[in-house]
């Protein structure tokens, strides 16, 4: 067990490195760095003010192992842009992404869930097309598009939710449902085929022999056996949803870390990006990570593989 | 262990899920908002970006300058209307020499605060701000000055560098005055967390990445130049998605948005209770040419190339087909309400078989295929790359960031490209044709005669000599057909009908002169 955690971590720790890099790489081959932060109507003198303080005069390899190094500490640097510490710019703005993500999982569960139940119950019938039709719809559809979608219909024309920003709960519902409704299908068809295969199996059949009713062997005996694999996943959909909440959040105004991506993106605030992307990959890496190890301690097998 | 993990198997993983959610959602809610509008004398307005730092002197954005005219007053106000200079917190000025300027302070002013506004505050601002210790973001805002010294309580002299024509036109806009004594207590820092000035809103909240709100000053001094402000809370909202902030204003979110696109405003102008005006602001676009040849061998190099593209292109279509309203042709290159911008350079109308003649001329007879680079207004770009096909000149659009873009033509790896420039909202010409042609970096036109010219303008300070001076460079930037200029950009506002506004063209909103019906 413990190879295969130290396995793991070390790619881990690789993956992390090498998605550093590549945001490093992006970010530079955009343009004149300095003159992207110093903005569209600096002159020479700012652009060359910015070049110096941030150090873009210095070659490559030597500004990214300068800040690589520093991020080992935790020290993220400072953006370039709002000239504050990285990381409590990320700090301020993470309880508005995780809240969102976490609702958006919580929605995407929900749906997902009994959806995948009632398609295993008749497989490959018109109900379990139909089921997977609306898990499916939701994953075909631009995320931006079907926000804006639900905003018309429930902020503008029925007016029930607020339309933009985080002032309240209610704020939170739209954003959630859109965000959630992208990871609904893979969750769906994972409890579809987990609830398949165990309905199949012989002890659901001696509990139905036995005459037990059949909520009680679908959600007693059945979901939660066929569930385990969708915990592992929806842990992974998470990580997902950190990462996928950057339109959504530029969407409803919400001031999370995936608006902070979005806008450092557009103004080349490359400390910001670099701080968000590690931070965004090891959540997923130890997410990930501790899936693995979920697994694999429920099937030995998997810590030889 | 495992006995733990069994326990913990027992408890339902989706309640358990949701728990866990909902508990770092509500640790995330703030306050719910204040609704907006007349009835609450609440006016909301969205800005897309979040402002770097409400400190002035550590932003460079739009919406910084934005703010800053709310919370700080400045030595000399430039009316946004007639554009002529008046008294503000400086009762008058005179030059002592071209480099030496005196000013009257005004009595009886106090800062948000209560600390007294006098000679000392200038004194430290401009003393302070013009050190590297400052670590100011928009250097060019206050590099041109040296230092000031305190002749009286309420007597200043400041000194420039070199002599400096647009100093008032800096005065007025991007050299705030700041509180000595607060500023120095509380630091930089402290002055972005509570920012105090003497102007007409004081700041009340400010939640990050989401809205800052203002509240009235209602000891603004008597006699601003700005009025006293009538509505009592303002609250700035960033909402980056302008789909977004549509459907705030229909449905009452907020009060005030702007830059709409014409699709949209073309819907909201037939919209009850709204507003739809459009105004004209300093951006302007143009074309620019490779004309040095910096980028190798192209047939822009040739004059008659230049001018033949420059009367191939429709501008009037484009103006009339493509914007809102509120855009004008741009004859030369600089914003007309700038001074210093003479508007009587060689006009290039739109006139295909004078293109055609030209360009055979030129040796070009059945065209060429070249690059157009650009970053912004797709749309437009292709409008162009379509009249150029009309006189056989195949043009590919190389669309990329402005960063990538301003740094291929600085570069010499542009042949042409359309560009667009807002001159910091400074109404001087040296902020727009100075910055292209007088050989700083942008200028990769090399031309002796211009950049001589624009030297002479932006450092006389007569006037009437300064106009000379720029009206021939204009004239040979025209002649030459180096630039062509395009458009003025409107912006398209959109408000609830019981505002009071009226847009202005330094691309600042003036929410502290706007008012309820």
């Amino acid at each position: 067990m413990l190879s295969f955690l130290v396995k793991r971590m070390g790619m881990a720790l690789l993956v992390a490195i090498t998605v550093s890099i590549v945001a490093f790489g992006l970010l530079r081959a955009s343009g004149d760095i300095a003159l992207a932060v110093a903005g569209e109507g600096a002159t020479q003198a700012d652009i060359e003010t910015v070049r110096h303080q941030f150090g873009f005069d210095r070659p490559l390899p030597v500004q990214y192992l300068d800040w690589a190094g520093k991020a080992l500490s935790g020290d993220l640097g400072r953006s370039v842009y709002f000239r504050v510490p990285v990381s409590e710019l990320i700090a301020e703005r993470l309880p508005v992404t995780l809240a969102l993500g976490g609702l958006a999982l919580v929605f995407a569960v929900l749906l997902s869930i009994p959806l995948g139940v009632i398609a295993a119950l008749r497989p490959n019938s018109l109900l379990d097309r139909v089921c997977l039709w609306i898990a499916v719809f939701g994953q075909a559809m631009p995320s931006f598009w079907f926000a804006l979608m639900l905003m018309l219909v429930l902020g503008v024309s029925w007016r029930l939710l607020p339309i933009s920003g985080t002032g309240s709960f209610k704020h939170y519902i739209m954003p959630a449902i859109a965000l959630g409704y992208y990871a609904a299908p893979a969750i769906m068809r994972l409890t579809r085929a987990g609830m398949v295969e165990v309905l199949d199996s012989d002890y659901i059949r001696t509990a139905r022999a036995k005459g037990l009713r059949t909520g009680k062997v679908l959600f007693k005996h059945a979901l939660r056996n066929a569930v385990i694999p969708v915990v592992a996943l929806a842990a992974v959909q998470f990580g997902f949803m950190l990462s996928g909440s950057i339109v959504i959040e530029a969407v409803f105004a919400m001031p999370g870390v995936g608006q902070l991506a979005w806008i450092s993106l557009q103004r080349s605030d490359f400390t910001v990006v670099q701080g968000i992307v590690l931070m965004l990959s090891v959540i997923y890496i130890l997410l990930a990570l501790l899936a693995d190890l979920f697994n694999a301690w429920l099937d030995p097998r998997i810590r030889v593989a | 262990m495992l006995r733990d993990f069994r326990l913990s198997r027992r408890l339902p993983p989706l309640a358990s899920a949701a728990a866990l959610a909902l508990g770092v959602g509500v640790a995330a809610l703030g306050p719910a908002p204040a609704m907006a509008g007349k009835a609450d004398d609440t006016l909301t307005f969205a800005l897309e970006q979040e402002v770097e730092a409400v400190n002035f002197y550590q932003s460079t954005s739009r919406d910084g300058v934005i703010l800053s005219r709310l919370i700080w007053d400045n030595l000399v106000y430039r009316d946004p209307v007639s554009g002529e200079y008046k008294p503000s917190l400086a009762t008058s000025w005179k030059w002592v020499d071209k480099t030496t300027l005196d000013l009257e302070l005004r009595k009886g002013v106090t800062f948000q605060n209560g600390e007294p506004f006098d000679a000392d505050d200038v004194v430290f601002t401009v003393n302070y701000f013009t050190s590297p210790e400052a670590k100011v973001k928009n250097t060019s805002s206050v590099s041109w000055m040296d230092h000031a010294e305190k002749l009286g309580d309420y007597q200043v002299r400041l000194f420039l560098k070199k002599p400096f024509p647009a100093a008032l036109e800096y005065l007025a806009g991007p050299v705030p005055i700041y509180p000595n004594e607060y500023t120095k207590k509380v630091g930089q820092e402290g002055m972005e967390a509570h920012p105090i000035g003497s102007g007409p809103y004081k700041v009340t909240e400010i939640v990050k990445g989401q809205s800052i709100s203002f509240v009235r000053n209602d000891h603004y001094w008597k006699g601003s130049p700005n009025g006293q402000p009538q509505i009592g809370k303002l609250v700035m909202r960033t909402i980056p998605d302008k789909n977004t902030q549509l459907a705030e204003l229909m449905t009452g979110g907020v009060d005030w948005i702007w830059k709409v696109d014409k699709d949209q405003a073309d819907a909201l102008r037939s919209a009850p209770n709204l507003t739809v005006k459009d105004a004209e602001t300093m951006r302007f676009g143009y074309l620019t040419f490779d004309a040095a040849g910096k980028a190798g061998a192209s047939p822009v190099n040739k004059l008659a190339v230049r001018q033949a593209i420059s009367h191939a292109i429709n501008r009037k279509a484009i103006v009339d087909n493509l914007f809102a309203g509120g855009a004008h042709i741009v004859r030369s290159a600089c914003f007309p309400e700038q001074f210093g911008c003479d508007q009587t350079t060689k006009s290039y109308d739109y006139d295909v078989a004078k293109a055609k003649s030209l360009l055979k001329e030129a040796g070009y007879p059945d065209g060429f295929s070249i690059t157009l680079d650009g970053y912004r207004d797709r749309e437009l770009a292709e409008a162009m790359v379509g009249d150029l096909a009309k006189i056989g000149i195949k043009a590919s659009l190389n669309y990329g960031k402005y960063a990538a873009i301003r740094d291929a033509i600085r570069s010499g790896k542009s042949q042409m490209a359309f560009m667009t420039w807002g001159s910091n909202s400074i109404g001087d010409i040296s902020a727009s044709t100075s910055v292209f042609f007088e050989g700083l970096p942008d200028d990769t036109y090399n031309d002796a005669e211009v950049k001589a010219d624009l030297i002479k303008g932006d450092t006389e300070t007569d006037p009437a000599a300064r106009k000379e001076a720029y009206s021939k460079a204009l004239h040979r930037i025209a002649d030459q057909a180096y630039w062509l200029p395009l458009w003025s950009y409107p912006y398209t506002y959109a408000f609830t009908s019981d505002l009071n506004f009226t847009p202005t063209s330094d691309e600042i909103p003036h929410f502290a002169r706007a008012s309820w019906k």
